[in-house]
């Protein structure tokens, strides 16, 4: 009973779609105050009607209902409880009802928050994220169904993929979701505004907080997949630039990109047609990530639904989508005019170039992704386009992004004096070079991609704490203490994000620069050398987990003669799989990690390890999570509440005069 | 006037057209059948190659040696993802030493070739170390992994771009190895 309330509510919650898709919008264009007033309520039936889907989701899979074919194939009886609730997104099925389940969401967060926009843009706003919900309500309903039966039931189910019986599983697809997903809110303002004809500051000040929020949870969830692709996959890679990392990783440039041009649209009114089209691309490189990832097109380690008849679906609404808005870009955009002038050395200039940057990063990536599958199409044969292809293309994109985060935020707008900004930024520059030449030769090792990592990542900290320096310096008068609490937090929220990318920066630098890894064949009492510690392995022992027979391997770390640490990585064997799991035992500091991970055995007592030494890798995910921060800050600003409640009085004042 | 607007706004569809190429490659990519086989190498002679051993350096492998066997020649690179797929294939494939598996290293480094069967396993009697991609361009391999069946008269007799799989190997592989040995 429960499954048919479920798929029952997404039929009903098609109908209203259909109704918050059309008439809001058709209500917009010819001033029917009583269509558009449809908007908020509609969506939030819609709201509700997914949510009570969800739910019946969640009870079948709580309820061990194997006779939903969905259920039996994602879960078991014998499956921890955690994992029974995020085996909610471990097929197609449900991955597609949490994209929906979380673009509903957003929906409803809109109509909630949305007092103070004019009435047609909220219909239009709303209107087209109705048009997208419907789009994947028939999409789920016409070919990835989650509510399907499987009569007569099966006693017990497949259980989930033990790759993904993680807690990073938990937490990972619903925050990339919600980042992936969040766009939508930026591309719904900007269809809106194409459609109504007011590109204007009122309207990028309306849509930044919704990219802040989104470009925040997306950080956020990349971090998590990154860091879990670390510690479960045991290869003790944090990105392996395969086609299903891509696909998060090209919204979010577009969306860093976005943001960045949304301030200039904010404050001087300029890249109107920029943001516009970011915005566009950074929803439209969503949708396609998802159709790479569904369609089956691409193989990639975690593709894991290919079905054509999905794929045609998905195909043809992005044409409707990503076509159907691209157009309507080429057909109102020319008409939007350009805003303020500005010098070739100003704040503007350097933001284009950020925006221009980002933009070539993402096609780049998008390039490379697709170029497999374009040869193939060509006829000229299937291959895999490996890291050797992103590093060489992305590194150099990059780097001048890099340098000019330096500059861009101290330049002024409209026009800035160069020789001004180089006197400014002098001791950053030194010190810079400094630390450049020093920690490589501390290191031991010299090695220029080090220095040069060293060099961008000092580089930006300098700056920013010059240019927070000249916000609250005592030589202008006022208390330090009283200036930094008057700072603007979306001022913060930026100097704070790009702290972030300098942290980022230095692991990513030192971790490929110094890791040191071994594979050896150690038995009962072998050391290893490993970085600075000796590693023992002192044997192994076999227990049983929840739902899974473990032998799990004993390993002393010892820095000279010091025992600092044990660690026991395992090997998992699960009934549901021939292969055992490999987990490894990590121990992390913020100096860096050892990584221990045992390979296969080769005689009765001694195996294949790997134990990594992994210098400020902690440092990868540590920056991801202070530019989230940073995110977060620029969220809390007073001056997205201050402008809601003052467009509200003037929309009242408005309503009370006419 | 008129002149400069008709082409600024031809820039402004520059997105649309753009993506529409993007979609044509993909509505084509949908239909398209990842295994089939385009077969410039079929039915002539395998480039011959001398190269060093990836685990020995300075030991030679030539492939001339190998005339008067039925083997396989695949190439594998440890950053290609496409290989770690189809790795254990190979693993459970040399087990049954059907026919000796040649391996060509393709644009790796030794340590990071050497690491990667360590780890993964060994299904290759030897594996050559192609650091320059010379002799991969010799095959006319466009990325790996790309196999090749090579019958005792050192002529390439079947090629497979992308990934071996289980079915291939039963269906295609082993009755054309059974044909050739025969």
């Amino acid at each position: 009973m429960i499954p048919e309330i479920g798929n029952f509510s997404l039929m009903v919650a098609t109908a209203v779609a259909l109704v918050l898709g059309t008439l809001p919008i058709v209500g917009a264009a010819r001033g029917n105050v009583r269509w558009m007033a449809l908007a908020r309520p509609a969506s939030r039936v819609l709201f509700l009607l997914v949510v009570v889907a969800a739910s019946c989701l969640w009870a079948s899979l709580l309820h061990d209902d194997f006779s939903v074919e969905y259920v039996a194939t994602v879960s078991a009886r014998a499956l921890p409880l955690q994992y029974k609730v995020a085996a909610f997104w471990g097929g197609h099925e449900g991955s597609m009802l949490l994209w929906l389940l979380i673009l509903s969401f957003w929906m409803f967060a809109v109509s909630v928050f949305s007092t103070h926009l004019p009435r047609e843009m909220i219909a239009r706003i709303l209107g087209v994220m109705g048009l997208i919900a419907m789009g994947f309500l028939l999409f789920i309903i016409l070919t990835s169904n989650p509510f399907g039966r499987l009569l007569p039931g099966v006693p017990d189910g497949n259980d989930l993929n033990p790759l993904l019986q993680d807690p990073g599983m938990v937490a990972h697809p619903p925050m990339l979701y919600m980042g992936y997903v969040g766009f939508s809110v930026a591309f719904a303002f900007a269809i809106a505004a194409l459609l109504g004809g007011n590109l204007d500051a009122t309207w990028a000040r309306w849509s930044r907080p919704w990219t802040t929020v989104a470009w925040t949870f997306l950080t956020v969830g990349i971090c998590l997949g990154s860091a879990w692709a670390y510690y479960t996959l045991g290869w003790g890679g944090w990105w392996f630039w395969d086609p299903v990392e891509n696909a998060s990783f090209m919204p979010w440039l577009a969306g860093t990109a976005l943001m960045h041009s949304l301030a200039v649209t904010e404050k001087r009114s300029g890249f109107k047609v920029w943001t516009v089209l970011l915005a566009i691309f950074a929803f439209s490189l969503s949708l396609l990530g998802t159709f790479l990832v569904r369609s089956g097109v691409l193989t990639s380690v975690h593709a894991f639904a290919s079905d054509p008849r999905r794929g045609v679906f998905i195909l043809i609404f992005l044409g409707v989508v990503i076509g159907g808005s691209l157009a309507l870009f080429a057909w109102r955009a020319p008409k939007v005019g350009l805003g303020e002038r500005f010098e070739i050395v100003s704040r503007e200039s350097m933001l284009l170039a950020n925006n221009v940057l980002f933009l070539a990063a993402a096609a780049c990536v998008l390039l490379g992704t697709l170029y497999p599958l374009m040869l193939d199409s060509l006829g000229l044969g299937k291959i895999s386009v490996g890291p050797p292809y992103f590093d060489a293309v992305f590194v150099p994109l990059m780097a001048p992004a890099l340098f000019l985060m330096g500059i861009g935020p101290l330049a002024r707008w409209r026009k800035a004096n160069l020789p001004e900004i180089a006197a400014r930024l002098k001791w950053a520059a030194g010190v810079s070079v400094l630390c450049a030449v020093a920690v490589p030769l501390l290191e031991g090792r010299w090695s220029v991609m080090v220095a040069c990592g060293v060099l961008l990542a000092t580089w930006i900290f300098c700056s920013t704490v010059v240019n927070l320096w000249s916000r609250l310096r005592p030589a202008d008068g006022g208390q330090i203490g009283a200036k930094f609490a008057a700072l603007p937090r979306g001022y913060l929220g930026m100097l704070t994000a790009h702290v972030g990318v300098a942290v980022f920066i230095v692991g990513v630098t030192l971790v490929k620069g110094y890791e040191v890894e071994k594979d050896v064949r150690m038995d009962v009492g072998d050391t290893v050398a490993i970085g600075p510690y000796t590693a023992r392995f002192v044997g192994t022992s076999e227990g049983s987990g929840p739902n899974y027979l473990y032998l799990r391997g004993q390993f002393e770390m010892l820095r000279g003669d010091k025992l600092v640490r044990t660690m026991f990585p395992e090997k998992r064997k699960f009934a549901s799989k021939d292969e055992p799991m490999t987990n490894a035992a990590i121990a992390p500091s913020i100096g860096g990690d050892l990584y221990v991970s045992m390979g296969e055995p080769v005689s009765q007592t001694a195996w294949v390890v790997r134990v990594y030494y992994k210098p400020f890798v902690d440092w990868i995910w540590g920056g991801c999570l202070v530019m989230a921060c940073g995110g977060v800050l620029a969220l809390s600003d007073r001056r997205y509440r201050l402008s809601q409640r003052r467009s509200a009085e003037e929309v009242s004042a408005a309503g009370a005069t006419a | 006037m008129s002149a400069p607007k008709r082409s600024s706004s031809f820039f402004f569809l520059l997105p649309l057209l753009g993506f529409l190429a993007i979609a044509g490659f993909l509505l084509k990519g949908l239909w398209l059948d990842p295994r089939e086989i385009p077969s410039p190498l079929i039915d002539k002679p395998a480039p011959a190659f001398r190269l060093e051993s990836l685990d020995a350096p300075g030991r030679v492998i030539d492939s001339k040696d190998m005339l008067g066997k039925v083997w396989l020649l695949n190439t594998w690179a440890s950053w290609c993802v496409s290989c770690r797929e189809e790795h254990p294939v190979l693993v459970d494939f040399a087990r049954t030493a059907a026919v000796p598996i040649v391996g060509l290293n393709y644009k790796d480094t030794r340590v990071d070739g050497m690491r990667w069967l360590a780890q993964f396993g060994n299904p290759y009697v030897v594996s050559a170390f192609d650091e320059a991609g010379r002799v991969g361009i010799d095959y006319g391999v466009y990325a790996v992994p790309e196999t090749f069946l090579i019958d005792k008269q050192g002529v390439v007799r079947f090629k497979q771009i992308g990934p071996v799989t289980p079915e291939l190997l039963h269906d295609t592989l082993l009755p054309l190895i059974q044909r050739l040995n025969a």
